[in-house]
């Protein structure tokens, strides 16, 4: 899922200065399952953002609401119901709950209240760790199941980069060699053969280097 | 210039028995301070942030948590719960700009214990130490 974190108290009471009416809406998808912006964290956004402004002298209104999810259009079109009582959202969905309600009504101020991080799982409750990067040719079925674009700093396909030490990465001791992890899931699973096969040079196109990117399903268009 | 603070506290059921047993009046005699509102909760596991935020909306110049001992919770992990979420509040009053002392979690023995006084009185004293609370925007 996308794992997310709220952005500081004081970059979030930036945005909303200027607002005497802020709705803070929060999303029920990915953002509630990494306690990053579900309904308990509009609630403690909200009163953060009551008392910060209460500091500055300032008394503005704070709706707090939530939507199924905020990256799909017919759950957008229910921000209607607070129509006429926000001067500005507040969303603590990921950036692409901002995208939606931005792209989708063109007079409305939205902004963020998290950090969208990275696709990610949660090994032990209150911990996050990066697993994909959503490059979109996956090559995991070369790999032993482990992403060395994503848990490789240096997004080698042809690893070890030589570097490191006691299975760590050399760019940080606390960080696994994601390719010591290849090497070793390959030679449990008798695949070690496949540490000598050469991946080519790889076209990025799909990873986002050639620009945004769509899926399109036919049979499910309407 | 003297300030009664508004200090509230959250009190698992197990802590605050001698509350039920003395009567406001009692606890008043064994030195509870006129600062100090009880609020008493099955657990304080049960205990979220925006609860405690909440006491400050509602103008609390302090907050503070009795919850059974981290390692004797009768809910098992109750108290270590809360003591966490009260962990967070720190981290959110010192996001504010506010003294992070304005809340604290104590752990306490269940039952009747001079202790559960002695922490209304530490914060009775901490909170009057430090003035009323930024947050009420009475400085603006
Ligand atoms: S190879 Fe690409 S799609 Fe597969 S897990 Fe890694 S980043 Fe994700
Ligand atoms: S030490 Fe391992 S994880 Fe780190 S950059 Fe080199 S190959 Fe990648």
């Amino acid at each position: 899922m996308i794992i997310a974190e709220r952005k500081p108290v004081d970059e979030i009471l930036g945005m909303v200065k200027n607002a005497e009416r802020i709705l803070v809406l929060g999303c029920r998808g990915c953002v509630t399952v990494c306690s990053a912006g579900g309904e308990r964290e509009v609630e403690i956004l909200a009163s953060l953002i009551r008392l910060g402004m209460k500091k500055q002298g300032r008394d503005v209104e704070v709706i707090e609401g939530s939507l199924v999810r905020q990256c799909d259009k017919e759950y957008i079109d229910a921000i209607d119901q607070w129509q006429g009582r926000y001067d500005i959202i507040i969303s603590t969905a990921c950036g692409v709950g901002v995208n939606f309600i931005a792209n989708q009504r063109p007079t409305d101020k939205v902004y963020p209240a998290l950090n969208t991080s990275f696709l990610g799982g949660s090994p032990e409750q209150g911990v996050w760790t990066e697993q994909c990067a959503g490059c979109g040719n996956c090559i995991l079925h070369l790999t032993g199941g482990l992403c060395p674009v994503a848990r490789c700093a240096k997004s080698l396909l042809n690893g070890p980069c030589g570097g490191s030490v006691d299975g760590k990465c050399e760019i940080n001791p606390q960080v696994e060699c994601v390719w010591q992890l290849i090497h070793d899931r390959l030679g449990r699973l008798d695949n070690q053969d496949m540490m000598n096969e050469i991946m080519p040079i790889r076209d990025w196109s799909t990873a986002g280097h050639g620009g945004p990117r769509k899926v399109l399903r036919d049979d499910l268009t309407i | 210039m003297s300030f009664t603070p508004d200090i509230q506290a959250f009190c698992c059921h197990y802590t605050s028995q001698q509350t039920i047993a003395e009567g406001r009046e009692g606890l008043k005699n064994d030195g509870l301070p006129d600062s100090v509102n009880l609020n008493r909760l099955v657990c304080t596991g049960k205990l979220q942030v925006s609860s405690l935020l909440k006491a400050f909306e509602n103008g609390a110049d302090g907050v503070y948590v009795a919850g059974c001992p981290a390692d004797e919770c009768h809910n098992m992990k109750g108290s270590r719960r809360a003591a966490k979420r009260v962990l967070a509040v720190k981290k959110a009053l010192k996001e504010l700009g506010v003294e992070p002392e304005r809340v604290e979690m104590y752990h306490l023995q269940r039952g009747f214990h001079p202790e559960f006084i002695e922490a209304a009185q530490e914060m009775d004293k901490r909170i009057k130490d430090l003035g009323p609370c930024s947050l009420k925007g009475e400085d603006k």
